[in-house]
């Protein structure tokens, strides 16, 4: 298949996403379930990850700011607007496009090689509805509560790293994250989450469903989802920004 | 009755069905049998609605499957009981929930109404105290008991089986051909069986359908299989020496 090719089959599978799910009840049970594996499990890593994140951009900006003319607070303010603007959305969905995009593809593609995928067809079962439905919902649900969850951390990782170098002080950096707060950066911020996620999720799905051979080729899609969904986001960051900021 | 009509299938270059016409009854098991490549999983996938044929008719009892718009094709498809070759059992789900998927999905009744269902074919397959097992903790025969308990829980009115007793020792292969046979006559459904193990060709076979390069070469019953003259099947099925044996014994009326 050429790049061409796959981009429609991509949304040639997105039009079977958005069916309506054959049983209700059946659907909110994954949804549920999708919202323990794709977000809850994620928790941990957009905590780690978080926190740590702010922490090295405030030690990298307070090395950088060694001028007595620029005040000391611009610290907390360049860890706020940087988390918020570009790595509690941005980097959060590359990190979370490796653990779950990788995930997703795996699992559903070791359904198609198992033949568990055909089971659900020859059941009359939309295959692509019931398995990628509930994720994109879930993922878009739960991943806004992440990233917002990963910009607080940041900040809060940002002072706790200030106390523990003595490279600024509390009172400032706390003045600098009250300067000129902007909710529409926040806004801006969870639009690209939600795309990001959807994004994550539909690539991902899209090439495990179309995994065909052994577990060779599952691991070989899961690694080409990865891929094109990093891919994906960093030109979509672009698009965006240029469009919600420019 | 099931029934296809001159069907044709290719992938690319390679021409995999060529023409193949074939019925099989109600209440009887039907085996397509062949070499490795000769296009029985196609035949069969293309009955089950996997694979789009270019040309012929696939007849569910009056009903064109491959002319039907696919809301159409799902109903036909509730009356399908599917046995995969690996047993295809939802991995996250334990036995009870892999059989009561089906239930879930096509029906409105309660849980206990679905768990009486669940726990008679579990009994109809011989699986006691197996209810919260995962796929994982079962070896290969009571993994096929189980996707043969899914397969039936509907109560269909076809049975396609892939290699049912492939992977699986002699004795316990024999107890699933005798199976599948048995709920065949209980339920009377239409089954189809793809297989190259000769044992269930000798066993269950009521119809055989022998193909050969994408053609259908041979039909006939079991016991045809034992005088038949045609060099292609013979070659197949007595390439053992056991059943040489056998054949020999029976011609001579031994």
């Amino acid at each position: 298949m050429t790049n061409f090719e796959h981009i429609g089959a991509y949304f040639l599978m997105l039009k079977e996403v958005f069916r309506k799910p054959q049983k209700w009840k059946v659907f909110w049970e994954l949804l549920f379930r999708e919202i323990d594996d794709l977000g809850l499990k994620s928790l941990g890593i957009v905590v780690f990850i978080g926190f740590f994140v702010g922490g090295v951009v405030a030690i990298q900006t307070a090395l950088n700011v060694d001028s007595p003319f620029i005040p000391k607070y611009l610290i907390g303010f360049a860890t706020k607007r940087s988390m918020i603007l570009e790595f509690a959305p941005t980097f959060m969905s590359i990190i979370l496009a490796g653990k779950v995009g990788s995930y997703i593809t795996s699992s559903i593609g070791t359904m198609r090689v198992t033949e568990q995928i055909d089971a659900l067809e020859i059941m009359g079962i939309n295959s692509i509805n019931y398995l990628v439905l509930p994720k994109v919902i879930a993922v878009l649900l739960f991943y806004p509560i992440l990233v917002i969850l990963a910009m607080f951390l940041g900040i809060f990782g940002g002072w706790v790293a200030g106390v523990l170098t003595d490279l600024f002080y509390t009172e400032d950096y706390i003045m600098g994250i009250q300067l000129e707060f902007n909710p529409y950066f926040v806004k801006y911020a969870i639009i690209k989450t939600l795309v990001f996620a959807f994004v994550i999720v539909t690539v991902a799905s899209y090439h495990g469903h179309k995994v065909s051979g052994g577990a060779l080729e599952v691991g070989r899609a899961s690694t080409k989802a990865v891929v094109w969904t990093s891919v994906t986001i960093i030109l979509l960051n672009y698009f965006l920004t240029q469009m919600l900021l420019g | 009755m099931l029934a296809v009509k001159n069907l044709h299938k290719s992938f690319g270059e390679a021409h995999i069905l060529k023409g193949i016409s074939a019925t099989f009854e109600k209440g009887q098991t039907s085996l397509i049998i062949g070499q490795s490549g000769s296009g029985k999983t196609v035949l069969l996938k293309c009955m089950l609605g996997l694979h789009v044929p270019e040309e012929g008719v696939i007849d569910f009892d009056g009903r064109i499957f491959n002319g039907l718009k696919e809301k159409e094709k799902r109903q036909i498809r509730k009356e399908i009981g599917m046995v995969f070759q690996g047993g295809a059992l939802y991995d996250s789900m334990t036995v009870e929930e892999n059989i009561m998927f089906p239930l879930k999905m096509f029906t409105n009744d309660t849980k206990q109404e679905m768990l009486k269902r669940v726990n008679f074919v579990l009994d109809r397959v011989n699986l006691h105290n197996s209810n919260s097992k995962f796929p994982s903790e079962l070896s290969g025969g009571m993994k096929k008991r189980v996707s043969i308990a899914r397969a039936i829980v509907m109560n269909p009115k076809y049975l396609f089986c892939d290699e049912p007793n492939s992977g699986l020792d002699p004795q316990t292969a024999i107890v699933i051909d005798n199976l599948i046979r048995e709920i065949t006559q209980e339920y009377n459904m239409t089954t189809v069986i793809n297989s190259h193990d000769m044992n269930s060709v000798m066993e269950i076979g009521d119809k055989i359908i022998f193909l050969k390069d994408g053609c259908k070469e041979w039909e006939g019953t079991k016991d045809d299989v034992f005088r038949t003259d045609n060099k292609a099947i013979v070659d197949f099925v007595y390439s053992s020496n056991l059943y040489k044996k056998v054949r020999d014994a029976l011609l001579k009326g031994e």
